[in-house]
């Protein structure tokens, strides 16, 4: 046997389904579960909030199928299980917890924004230094990393932060649509709930949109928009890095 | 003053103010660098705050040296990166597999020690040197099966360091596991090791299969060091001299003072050699 025929075969049997009925040789056991128990580990510890929501038993098996499904691409697991959120909503289609997706995706940001760069925060100051009109033709870009999601049908942000906080009543205090904002002002991942109108301009910005179109696309579509308020919001809890004058 | 590299300790986030704070003679950290192949953010602030105070070891456990192809290029890069951007005293990886088709396993897996996988792993050794600039001391894993081996491990090891000029990491609980799962004689592995190519040298703690039937034991990294693999850390360093030596704990950890404890007990076993062989002025 060759080396890649030794190793296609060892590969099959590692990821193959404990069927019940033919036990492995007990020395691939140990690589097997040495395998998949840090795959199903490193999601445990990237989902947090699912794990808590959800269960050991439940969190373990739904882990597993996913892994069998979309193994790691490599070794640097903090980045693994970007498509879990998309396999709950398919292995929930129809079930009891229909938000989960939506606060698995929390997860998923926060991780994301655990590991960006670094970036000094731009403050409310550098806004005040220049004129109105200047400020309107200026691009805003958010922090590299500033995460943020709206999510119109379930109070996602609540959810999830009962669950990583490990809240006694796990309950929303109403059930509408929220939104997320998680960065680093000073270090550790700080998250803020936004609203809708809070997270269009975010979008607005990360599109590279100039400060004044973006804020008047977000008003035309959300009549109560407080763009001060919103910006102030934003820039105080550390979603930009830098603001660029674009020449006239 | 330069700081010699005595007897180490796996870095735990967990314990990260009282590693920050430690300051025994000999105490050096390390760390998978997979955990740290990040942009930025906290965890890479925190491994340079260490990184500041005591040296450091980077410990691949990813670059699949036996896998079919050569060394991911991107994750090459990265590790490059991240050994420029820490300057570590120590880098190692295994010889072993854990890539294939795309897919990556979180394990260490068997290679069977073939001159096909001499050739594979020399030239991957090459990439990694090449790319890291440096020498990399290369471990032997722990064995759970009974595969069919062209050459010994201890001469395939010597063949590499003959052809890659690489270093050896000697991982004596592997030995002591291995030996017990497949029947090889571990003071006759440790006898036989080349001195001069040891560069590092591993000690952690085992335990029996939780599948009573398979009679194996089991790399846990998860309980103190077994008496037996302190006899033959003993027996190795008193034939080659003291090496920078690592206590490896990966769960269960105890208080922090248990494994400064346990990791003085390597220490003494280092200074004890080093003190025999110091020539009388």
């Amino acid at each position: 046997m060759t080396l890649d025929e030794f190793q296609e075969s060892f590969w099959r049997d590692l990821w193959a389904p404990a069927d019940g009925t033919a036990r492995p040789p007990a020395g691939l056991a140990v690589y097997r579960n040495t395998a998949l128990k840090g795959c199903v580990d490193a999601l445990r510890s990237l989902y947090p909030a699912v794990h808590r929501l959800t269960g050991d038993a439940w969190m373990e098996a739904a882990a597993l199928d996913f892994v069998r499904a979309d193994p790691p691409a490599g070794g640097e697991l903090q980045h693994y299980g970007e498509r879990f959120p998309a396999f709950l909503d398919r292995a929930l289609a129809g079930g009891d917890l229909p938000w989960l997706s939506a606060v698995a995706r929390l997860d998923r940001l926060w991780s994301e924004s655990h590991v960006a760069a670094d970036a000094p925060v731009l403050g409310l100051r550098a806004l005040m230094r220049i004129d109105a009109d200047r400020l309107a033709a200026a691009q805003l870009a958010p922090h590299p990393a500033a995460r943020w999601q709206w999510c119109a049908e379930w109070p996602a942000f609540s959810l999830w932060q009962a669950a990583r906080g490990g809240a006694a009543d796990p309950n929303p205090p109403h059930w509408n649509g929220q939104g997320a904002l998680l960065c680093r002002p000073e270090g550790a991942v700080l998250a803020l709930e936004i609203g809708a109108s809070d997270a269009a301009l975010l979008d607005a910005c990360a599109a590279g949109q100039p400060l004044g179109a973006a804020l008047d696309g977000v008003h035309a579509r959300f009549p109560c928009f407080d763009p001060g308020a919103s910006l102030g919001r934003l820039l105080q809890h550390g979603a930009f890095a830098t603001l660029t004058e674009t020449s006239p | 003053m330069t700081h010699a590299l005595g007897a180490g300790l796996g870095f735990k986030p967990d314990f990260a103010e009282d590693a920050l704070a430690a300051c025994h003679a000999g105490l050096w950290f390390e760390v998978h660098p997979e955990n740290y192949l990040v942009a930025g953010g906290p965890r890479l602030a925190l491994l340079e705050a260490v990184r500041a105070v005591h040296p450091l070891s980077l410990h691949g456990v990813s670059a699949s040296l036996g896998g079919p192809g050569p060394i991911d290029a991107g994750h090459l890069r990265r590790f490059a990166a991240l050994a420029d951007r820490l300057q570590p005293a120590l880098i190692s990886e295994h010889l072993a597999w854990s890539r294939f088709g795309g897919a990556y396993a979180p394990d260490l897996l068997p290679l069977p020690r073939s001159t096909e996988a001499l050739h594979r792993v020399a030239a991957n050794i090459g990439r990694l040197q090449d790319a890291l600039r440096r020498r990399v001391a290369i471990e032997n894993p722990s064995h759970y099966l009974r595969l069919a081996h062209d050459w010994d491990e201890v001469e395939f090891l010597h063949e590499l360091v003959r052809r890659t000029g690489c270093g050896l990491l000697v991982d004596v609980n592997n030995v002591v596991v291995s030996a017990a799962n497949i029947g090889l004689d571990a003071t006759a592995w440790i006898d036989a090791i080349d001195g001069a190519a040891v560069m590092e040298v591993h000690i952690a703690g085992h335990r029996a299969d939780a599948d009573p039937a398979s009679g194996l034991l089991i790399d846990s990294h998860d309980a103190p060091v077994a008496s037996l693999v302190w006899t033959l850390l003993e027996r190795l360093t008193a034939r080659i001299g003291p090496r920078p030596t690592l206590l490896e704990r990966d769960s269960e950890l105890p208080p922090f003072a248990e494994l400064i404890a346990e990791r003085g007990r390597a220490q003494a076993v280092l200074d004890a050699v080093a003190r025999a062989q110091e020539v009388p002025a």
